[in-house]
């Protein structure tokens, strides 16, 4: 067992440790200025800054809370709103281009309606979050709907599996599978969003400390921050990555 | 309950323009295994929609005596559940949770899956999804069992084995069946009477009694002649007895 985990946690870090070694070969090169190009040496200084003010920790929770809120209003909304489109043809023919269309608008085109609506603050990165996670969650669970082999409903009626059961019993676990994947890939959406809305629309955050950074000059700050912004995109998916394993969805997965 | 289960009276069924089915009359008795062969795409699962009460005919009636299930040629289990839970489904009416376990327990004995009730569809193979299914359509006392195609989606000698174990269930637990395929040796080893339909619109083309007692063998020699006979009927196989006639009348 460990002889094959191995590989999987020394062959990615191996890679790190190459692209670290490159910046720093690059930077010992002197081709940019410092303020422009951050030594890893001093980008670990910024770390024990940032680790010692807490500010970077606060950030940090500020925007986790945002997505929550946004990301867990989206699903919500959308699920229930997917699962009716889904059963009622009528409904994806009169809603799915208005739907198409939202969804394929950048939510940071909103940024400034946002902004004018809200303020600054929780409310606007929250709506921001809402409208990039919302329209897509709708969609894939409208399909996934859509596309329950009709089988399963004539069994269901066989048995006498009727009404609010038929949901809970044969819609819901019959989308779930497709349902994960969609939380994965909006999840990430709003963790993209979140950056982008704070940077404009916030006075705290990781977007906002980004921007502060940059109005500061601190470029080892700057990345700082990208790495923790990417690392915990990565977790967040680690963290939904979870439910693939739950057993009773393990077949939308194996086959 | 009246000795008929299952019985359609001048039955049409249309979809727009297309006639499916034209004033099919068939009555099932109690306890008898009808099996419907035909060519493909001649409305044999519009029948069964039909026995089973998902589809509604055009004109005629079809009257039903008891509580009707399905076994689907593949992928008819929710592959959420596991063996044991899909199983239960056909015992959901049972509110006493141990009894209901007790006769999931047997039900997975009968079709000799011990040690998989935890298992869930995709980690079986064909044949065991089939079996599991017929268990679960044999659960309690279900009365009509409606059977498309459902060994269908299987290999050759899955099919063989299963075709036996189907034998063996109905021996033990008695119903009343109608098998649509278009598996003629199928219908033939298993059914007391087969019934050809013919081209769409599909009217019975052809009957046919087979006397010998079930389970019986693939190579039984009743089953071998109704093979024979059915597919003569259809036009497949030329009639041996009346060439054999015409000879010696040459």
């Amino acid at each position: 067992m460990s002889s094959h985990r191995t590989p999987k946690v020394l062959l990615p870090l191996a890679v790190v440790a190459a692209i670290v070694a490159l910046w720093a070969a690059v930077w010992a090169t002197g081709a940019f200025h410092e303020s422009a190009f951050p030594s890893p040496q001093a980008v670990l200084r910024g770390f024990g800054e940032e680790l010692g003010s807490g500010r970077l920790f606060n950030d940090l929770i500020t925007s986790l809370f945002r997505v929550s809120c946004g990301f867990a209003l989206a699903v919500l909304l959308g699920i229930p709103v997917g699962l009716w489109m889904g059963q009622k043809l009528a409904a994806r023919m009169a809603f799915l281009p208005i739907i198409n269309f939202f969804r394929n608008l950048s939510p940071l085109a909103w940024i400034p309606f946002a902004i004018l609506w809200f303020g600054v603050g929780d409310a606007p990165a929250i709506f921001l979050i809402f409208l990039a996670a919302f329209f897509p969650v709708i969609v894939a669970t409208m399909a996934a709907v859509a596309n329950i082999p009709t089988v399963y409903f004539r069994v269901a009626r066989n048995y006498g599996i009727n009404g609010i059961e038929r949901l809970t019993q044969v819609m819901l676990p019959a989308i779930l599978p497709q349902v994960i994947t969609t939380l994965r890939v909006t999840a990430g959406l709003s963790w993209l969003v979140v950056v982008a809305a704070e940077m404009i629309a916030g006075r705290d955050g990781l977007g906002f400390a980004v921007m502060d950074s940059r109005n500061g000059l601190r470029t080892d700050l700057l990345v700082v921050e990208m790495i923790v912004i990417g690392s915990i995109g990565v977790v967040l998916d680690r963290l939904l990555v979870q439910l693939t394993k739950i057993q009773s969805v393990r077949w939308g997965y194996e086959r | 309950m009246s000795g008929r289960p299952l019985q359609l009276e001048k039955v049409s069924r249309s979809f727009g323009p297309v006639e499916v089915l034209r004033e099919l009359s068939l009555t099932i008795s109690r306890g008898e295994f009808v099996a419907v062969v035909g060519p493909s795409g001649c409305g044999k699962t519009t029948l069964l929609n039909l026995l089973s009460g998902y589809d509604q005919p055009s004109s005629g009636s079809i009257e039903r005596d008891g509580q009707v299930r399905m076994v689907y040629q593949q992928d008819g289990l929710f592959p959420w559940l596991t063996v044991a839970e899909n199983i239960a489904l056909g015992l959901r009416h049972l509110k006493n949770k141990s009894e209901q376990e007790r006769q999931t327990n047997d039900l997975v004995g009968l079709i000799r899956l011990e040690g998989f009730e935890r298992h869930y569809p995709h980690q079986l193979s064909g044949g065991m999804r089939q079996r599991v299914e017929l268990a679960r359509a044999l659960a309690c006392e279900s009365d009509i069992l409606l059977l498309d195609e459902p060994f269908s989606s299987l290999d050759y000698l899955t099919r063989l084995r299963l075709r036996q174990e189907l034998a063996r269930l109905l021996d033990e637990r008695p119903r009343t069946v109608a098998l649509v395929t278009h598996d003629i040796e199928e219908a033939a080893q298993l059914a007391d009477r087969v019934i050809v339909l013919s081209e769409r619109p599909a009217q019975i083309r052809y009957e046919l009694g087979i006397a010998a007692a079930r389970p019986r063998d693939l190579t039984h020699p009743e089953v071998v002649r109704a093979v024979h006979r059915i597919l003569t009927e259809m036009g497949i196989e030329h009639d041996h007895e009346k060439a054999a006639g015409y000879q010696a009348a040459g």
